[in-house]
């Protein structure tokens, strides 16, 4: 019976993956393409899985080894005389059947157990390497239950916080690194290469060693435990000009000189014929400035200094103390935290990915 | 070609409202300075912004880099002349980084330097093998894209965690071993491996991006190149150093050029992953820089600066070979 | 100096004005035992007593207060108050109290701990802080394993040799993973080198590294290689990251776990009766049996413009019974030396914690007057960080043993030259 259900399955899959556009029979190198794909489709997506249905996991069911993918919980029992319901294990015993007991206390190698469908039975003692636990997957709440409550309504500030940031942040990179872009690359005039240079040079400044000086200046604009202190120092990307300064280079100067011929205004020329021309790398530049302004971490860390301006990264940090991680929470938050961005993915990636792809960055 | 339209369309409906603002005051400034000064006027804001929070910090630290004591502000920091630069050069013997005594700094470069490379060439080379992959005519392209960047979004703390979490003595890798009978390896504990994990880890969050620019570089070759080539009965190999390579070129560059950046700034994942561990043969560079200045008390900024400004001159010699490498393709 | 100058003309009036409510003052503390959760009821009630004066408690991570705090407190920024762990380190921002609490009372009460805030100032009588909760690191022991091993658990005065050697038998025998492990963290292992006689810091505060602090890195090393101790904490990990690893003591992977009397509070929820399990007297070494102490401390700042509320209130903190009612909350060992006599009562916690608890205070009295003075050491943070550092390059062979001491020594000289600026 299975055998004859498999066939048909199988088939399909086969067609499935062999059906190819133009072409009607798929080669050896079709096949090398998939395997590697299923294999990235391992290697990239089970961590995130795997922290996904981890945050769902009790405390206990978190911390065990062999750790399980999924989350399990143990099957419990009412037993007579117990005001608590019992965890039930299936024990092997030395007759080679299996008994379903409930287990009163464990103490190291050795737990009490009872049968709950005799109690009067009494209890027996059984090696805790013959006990197996009876485990169903289910999801535990918990890990978030607890996430809410303890930062409350706070939790929507930051999630506020955060996208302030990110979309402030991004826009004014984008306006403020296009102009430039536009300047460098469409335009001849003295010192194009001096700026061009100086902002090159600060394409390789990690900003994780200029942290200090950053606070200082800051500090200096008044600006600490203000959302601006961390959006201000940010925008100036040097990729961003660099990549849009490399598109611009692109388009065709007779279109602006087109247009100038036609006294349209030098803003006009940028706004109406370069900015609209240079979406795709518009594109990537935004994609870039969201996601880095979204995960900023050190910067928020010293300049956010009050739980109203604290971002969800500076939240997130919150699972670690001095002396211990509380991963359960972490990974709670994690999960939260990384959901808003993957709906947006997966909502937008179409137009992203060929956002890009006309792009052809050159 | 809709797509992009529509998300065009989205930028410049959400990019308006600062944009309406703006525009008299250009237009002014067009009127009272004269075309010629315009592209000025484009620049201002951003090298503005420059000058106050990218040049101007690297100025402080070359302030902090000969002064002393743990003060903040400028004024409260004593003259020290050249010392913290003798502390970093103090050697027994210029070969030998365990004779210095600031040797962690000599490891951090030196492990860098070997980083950088490998992680760059690992990292194009698998974006560009992924990209030509998702690059046929396959199913479930989009879907297989997605898995591919979805990494990219995750915060690097979080991605270090995770792996952490899979790659630690009671991890879920090892779980995965034990369970088809294979011995639990400690993966973290090795100086090699852990190096592996380091590249490994960093490549598997940040690949996700640079194959989807390469995907975009393949997609912009236009088709009847390759027909052409299939009609000469060409072989795969010769289509792809002869075609796909060459005009694939300004996009490898710029891909090229980010991979490095961002690889020489390595350090919030490997700070949690390994913390430089095993030892000191993780640690890089920018991680040093952030313990010395920031991390310890008292915090050394005298130190990190003087660090961070030979860390400059570094980067500053392969920014300069880099940009003579860009100058053939009218950089 | 110019710099300076030049910097407050460039600023663009984005400031917004910060603006100061009358008589509100802003506390940072973190959220585990004595913090924000913890004292938010007792600060309930100090605003409802004081009418127009308001605390208000800012929950932030133990990263912001360690890493961001004193960069803010530095340019003049921050909080008026906030509950901080490196007592002397910060000591120049404190706001004296003396004036605005009892100083007798605080000087009988938390002498030692006020020592600590002084820093580096010998002569110093202000009360520059209220010292929180007293945290001891200990060793967690498996006893269900001793049992089943049936090796006797060594009695109080036992040394880390006769333990190690008690550990792994038991391990041997019950094929436990691991017999010892110990949180990577220089103030654990403090507690080893200090009652190995290692000094740590002289009498003149400056760094010693001595035949003692020899002993224990050897020692401790070699446990590395004979297996004894994991490679997983002290040996994977670089740098100064902090790394514990307790779930192995919850998941009976390791017989004996060095860590500290603040993790208590997951042993009823996490382990249960999964297995027996005791806190034990701190084993000695040839110098002495010393845990090393820690905590934290209720401190205001300088720079706070309502330095009359923040006086009041943690002289409201103080008060017998309000502090004794967050310790009791927090289930943590108090500072105060009359409740560490008279013992609190915790009205949550299992006999068991309880017993580990009055193990734990049991210690206090046995710590070495090294350990105290280690603790109060304004450079403390940077010798502990060049005993992680460089213990790990020796478990790794990237450096003899002679030469760590003498690179550990250098790092914190190095460190005291560059905070003094010569």
């Amino acid at each position: 019976m299975s055998e004859v259900a498999a066939r048909p399955v199988h088939s399909a899959i086969l067609q499935f993956l062999t059906r190819r556009r133009g072409r009607t029979r798929a080669d050896w190198t079709d096949w090398l393409t998939y395997a590697y794909l299923f294999v990235g489709l391992a290697v990239m997506f089970a961590p995130v899985l795997w922290v996904v249905l981890s945050s769902f996991k009790t405390p206990v069911n978190l911390v065990e080894f062999p750790p399980t993918f999924l989350p399990y919980a143990v099957e419990t029992v009412e037993v007579e005389g117990f005001d608590e319901p019992l965890p039930l294990y299936e024990v092997a015993t030395e007759e080679g059947e299996t008994r379903l007991l409930a287990q009163i206390r464990r103490v190291g190698l050795n737990a009490q157990m009872i049968d709950p469908a005799k109690p009067e039975a009494g209890r027996v003692v059984v090696a805790v390497a013959d006990a197996k636990p009876v485990r169903h997957i289910q999801f535990y709440w918990g890990n978030y239950a607890q996430l809410l409550s303890t930062s409350g309504s706070n939790l929507w500030l930051y999630v506020y916080n955060s996208l302030f940031i990110t979309v402030v942040a991004t826009l004014i990179t984008v306006v403020m690194n296009s102009m430039a872009a536009f300047a460098l690359a469409k335009y001849r005039f003295k010192g194009n290469t001096l700026a061009l240079v100086a902002i090159l040079m600060t394409l390789m400044i990690p900003p994780t060693v200029v942290l200090v000086p950053t606070y200082l200046i800051v500090a200096q604009l008044g600006l600490v435990g203000n959302l601006w202190g961390v959006i201000l120092p940010t925008v100036a990307t040097p990729t961003g000009v660099f990549l849009l300064r490399q598109y611009m280079l692109t388009i065709p100067d007779e279109l602006i000189e087109a247009a100038r011929m036609d006294h349209a205004s030098e803003w006009r020329i940028y706004w109406r014929i370069v900015l609209p021309l240079s979406a795709p790398a518009l594109a990537v530049v935004a994609i870039f400035s969201i996601l880095s302004r979204w995960n900023d971490f050190l910067l928020p860390l010293v300049v956010l200094n009050r739980r109203e301006v604290f971002t969800l990264q500076l939240a997130l940090a919150s699972f670690q103390d001095e002396n211990q991680i509380h991963y359960d929470q972490l990974l709670a938050m994690t999960t939260l935290t990384a959901l808003p961005l993957a709906f947006a993915f997966i909502f937008l990636q179409r137009y992203i990915a060929s956002g890009i792809a006309s792009t052809g960055i050159k | 070609m809709r797509a992009t339209a529509a998300l065009s369309g989205a930028i410049a409906a959400l990019a308006a409202l600062p944009a309406r603002a703006v525009e008299p005051v250009m237009h002014g400034a067009q009127k009272a300075l004269g075309i010629k000064q315009m592209p000025w006027v484009f620049l201002i804001p951003n090298l503005l912004a420059v000058l106050l929070f990218s040049l101007m910090p690297v100025f402080i630290n070359l302030f902090y880099s000969v002064t002393g004591s743990d003060r903040l502000y400028p004024v409260d920091r004593p003259y020290i002349g050249g010392a913290n630069y003798e502390t970093l050069f103090d050697c027994g013997n210029y070969l030998d980084p365990s004779t210095c005594s600031r040797d962690l700094f000599w490891r951090a470069l030196g492990n860098t330097l070997v980083f950088v490379p490998v992680q760059v060439a690992a990292m194009i080379g698998i974006a560009l093998f992924t990209a030509i992959c998702l690059n046929r005519d396959i199913r479930g392209r989009g879907f297989f894209r997605s898995i591919f960047f979805f990494p990219v979004m995750l915060s690097p703390v979080v991605v270090a965690l995770t792996w952490q979490w899979i790659l630690q003595r009671n991890g879920a890798l090892n779980g995965l071993l034990t369970s088809i009978g294979l011995n639990r390896v400690n993966w973290l504990v090795f100086p090699d491996s852990a190096f592996f994990w380091s590249v490994f880890v960093t490549v598997w969050a940040h690949m996700g991006f640079f194959t989807i620019i390469l995907l975009a570089g393949l997609q912009s070759i236009p088709r009847d190149v390759y027909e052409a080539a299939k009609m000469d009965a060409a072989s795969p190999w010769r289509v792809f150093t002869r075609i796909t390579l060459p005009m694939l070129k300004p996009t490898l560059l710029v891909v090229f050029i980010l991979c490095v950046i961002r690889s020489v700034q390595t350090f919030d994942e490997l700070y949690v992953l390994t913390g430089g561990g095993p030892g000191s043969a993780t640690i890089l560079i920018v991680q040093y820089i952030y313990e010395v200045g920031f991390a310890i008390q008292p915090r050394n900024f005298g130190l990190a600066a003087a660090a961070s400004l030979l860390l400059g001159a570094v980067l500053m010699i392969f920014t300069l070979i880099q940009l003579r490498l860009a100058r053939g393709r009218n950089l | 100096m110019k710099l300076n100058a030049i910097l407050s003309g460039t600023t663009l009036g984005l400031a917004m004005a910060t603006a100061t409510h009358a008589q509100e003052i802003t506390i940072l503390c973190d959220d585990v035992g004595f913090g924000c959760s913890t004292m938010a009821p007792i600060a309930e009630r100090f605003n409802e007593e004081n009418p127009g004066k308001t605390v208000k408690l800012e929950t932030v991570s133990y990263q912001t207060i360690v890493e961001a705090l004193p960069v803010q407190l530095e340019s003049g920024e921050g909080p008026d108050g906030a509950i901080i762990t490196d007592l002397g380190g910060l000591s120049r921002y404190y706001l004296d109290l003396t004036s605005h609490v009892d100083a007798g009372y605080f000087e009988e009460e938390f002498g030692r701990t006020l020592e600590w805030l002084r820093g580096s100032d010998r002569k110093s009588k202000a009360v520059n802080g209220m010292p929180t909760s007293l945290t001891v690191n200990g060793a967690y022991v498996n006893l269900t394993l001793f049992e089943q091993a049936g090796v006797p658990v060594p009695e109080e005065g036992a040394t880390w040799d006769e333990w190690a050697e008690a550990a792994r038998q038991v391990a041997e025998a019950t094929n436990t993973e691991f017999p010892m492990e110990m949180d990577r963290s220089g103030h654990r292992f403090a507690s080893f080198a200090i009652s190995h006689g290692a000094e740590l810091v002289d009498e003149e505060g400056n760094p010693v590294a001595d035949e003692g602090l020899k002993t224990a890195i050897e020692k401790f090393v070699g446990w590395h290689k004979d297996g004894t101790m994991p490679l997983d904490l002290w040996g994977a990990v670089g740098g100064s990251t902090h790394r514990e690893l307790f779930e192995d003591f919850l998941n009976a992977n390791v017989v004996f776990y060095f860590g500290g009397s603040w993790t208590l509070s997951r042993m009823d929820t996490e382990v249960g009766d999964l297995f027996e399990w005791a806190v034990v007297d701190t084993p000695c070494g040839p110098g002495s049996c010393t845990a090393m102490p820690g905590g934290g401390a209720l401190v205001g700042f300088k720079h706070t413009e309502q330095p009359e509320v923040v006086g009041a209130y943690i002289d409201y903190v103080s008060q017998p019974e309000n502090y004794k009612e967050i310790i009791a909350a927090s289930v943590e060992i108090p500072a105060a030396g009359t409740l560490i006599e008279e013992g609190v009562d915790y009205p949550g916690a299992s006999e068991r914690t309880k017993t580990a608890l009055s193990t734990f205070t049991n210690q206090i009295p046995k710590m070495a007057p090294a350990a105290y003075r280690f603790q109060g050491w304004r450079y403390q943070r940077a010798m502990m960080n060049a005993l992680t550092t460089r213990i790990s390059q020796v478990i790794n062979d990237e450096l003899t043993v002679d030469a760590a001491l003498d690179r550990i020594k250098q790092d914190v000289e190095l460190a005291i030259e560059a905070a003094e600026g010569n």
